[in-house]
């Protein structure tokens, strides 16, 4: 029973597809696996090349995981809405990543979802 | 066994029912969101850097003016080429499979890329172009080929490549390459004009240190790159790149087929995309040595 309530809450933080390739290599994902999502606090946004980086405090029942999320460069994001401005410590969000296969709390970043329901795609192409 | 099934029941059929209904408005979100970059591509001015888009190629436009490619030209996610070459990348197909001589695959073997199917852990790579050696030529052609400006004066053609900010001269006074020449990034190149529309460069004197792409493909200080610059209306531009490399390939092989190019107008203000040693330092920090399992943790 408790492995059909891991599966049934599991699905819980599935969404579907799954990203481009990167600049930097896909060696450290497995591009069939499924994304996750996460409410985080920004603790860092670094926008800088060749990726730009976002650190994020996951609360998970009082324990704290500090993620680490990477997405593309900065010519690459603009076209898709995101500016150096996009993200600042504190604030409160819901994040949907691509993990990494070695189990850390590192990913690509896929989207961002502010609590007024504004969206962030991430930007395409490598 | 029923009161099993009943409490079982219990837990699980409202937590398949919000499983279902998350799943539902995440697949809906994920739309949503998809028409949404849409939409926001869709508002971007015209004059600044529209690479990422995956605009169509622009309607045919007027003829070319003659022995004229000067232009800010954009290839859009074409130009990328993160699997390699664009005509050849290493994807494991027969097709893409090179022409390699017994030197060649061994000097292959040497290489340790990060992306395509010989693909090692980022901090594993001995790319040179990892931590922003000159990607040198070719591979300024055949891995992260942006909105590249070219210039022409009467003895020259000037490119200047938006990754990294690189800018290479391309001697037409009608010299010749350099016999024997001291080994360069870039190399030295020449061109001429092959007919009205058709711009041909040649180059040699690559350094060795340098690859051919981002898979990893070798080169010796043999390499002629032939790079031929094709305007086929005052709109669009085409790149066809030929390798030709007796001791590492047994025949000369097209790396770029006739890549396309917009072109964008005078006022496109291009951006920048350097690779930086101390943000790259960062970048490992922080995601390349814990997904690596590399770090201290």
């Amino acid at each position: 029973m408790k492995v059909l309530m891991a599966l049934a809450l599991a699905v819980n933080i599935v969404v579907v597809s799954a990203p481009l390739s990167a600049h930097h290599g896909d060696a450290i994902y497995d591009l069939t696996a499924k994304n996750v999502t996460l409410k985080g606090t920004v603790t860092e946004w670094l926008w800088a090349n060749p990726h730009c980086v976002l650190r994020f405090d996951v609360n998970d029942n009082g324990q704290v995981a500090h993620w680490v999320a990477e997405t593309t460069a900065p010519p690459s994001l603009i076209n898709r809405g995101w500016t150096k401005e996009s993200l600042k410590a504190g604030d409160q969000v819901t994040i949907t990543v691509l993990p990494v296969k070695n189990g850390r709390t590192v990913g690509r970043l896929i989207e961002v979802i502010f609590p007024d329901g504004q969206k962030l795609p991430r930007g395409s192409g490598e | 066994m029923e009161i099993q099934f009943k409490t079982v029941n219990r837990f699980l059929i409202p937590i398949f029912v919000v499983a279902a209904a998350t799943f539902c408005s995440l697949a809906f979100a994920q739309g949503q969101t998809q028409q949404a970059g849409s939409a926001r591509s869709q508002r971007v001015a015209p004059n600044i850097d529209g690479w990422g888009d995956n605009r169509p190629l622009s309607p045919s436009a007027a003829p070319a003016p003659v022995h004229d490619i000067s232009g800010i030209w954009d290839p859009g996610p074409r130009g990328v080429q993160q699997l390699g070459a664009g005509a050849m990348p290493e994807d494991g197909k027969p097709e893409h499979q090179l022409p390699y001589t017994a030197e060649g695959l061994a000097k292959l073997n040497l290489t340790e890329p990060s992306n395509g199917v010989r693909t090692v852990l980022p901090v594993d790579s001995n790319d040179p172009a990892w931590h922003c050696d000159p990607q040198g030529l070719p591979r300024e052609d055949l891995f992260e080929l942006r909105t590249t400006q070219i210039f022409q004066t009467p003895e020259k053609v000037l490119l200047l490549y938006e990754y990294g900010k690189v800018w290479r001269v391309v001697w037409s006074d009608g010299r010749e390459l350099p016999k024997n020449p001291e080994p360069r990034w870039f190399g030295y190149s020449v061109g001429k004009w092959e007919d009205d529309y058709t711009f041909v460069v040649t180059s040699a004197g690559m350094d060795e240190r340098t690859w051919i792409d981002r898979a990893g493909r070798p080169h010796s200080s043999d390499l002629r790159v032939e790079e031929r610059f094709h305007r086929v209306d005052h709109d669009h531009l085409e790149l066809t790149v030929v390798i030709n490399d007796p001791k590492m390939y047994t025949k000369p092989w097209v790396a770029l087929d006739k890549l396309k190019f917009n072109l964008e107008p005078p006022n496109f203000d291009v951006r920048e995309m350097m690779c930086s040693p101390s943000e790259l330092a960062e970048y490992d920090k922080l995601m390349g040595e814990p997904a690596s399992g590399k770090d201290s943790h």
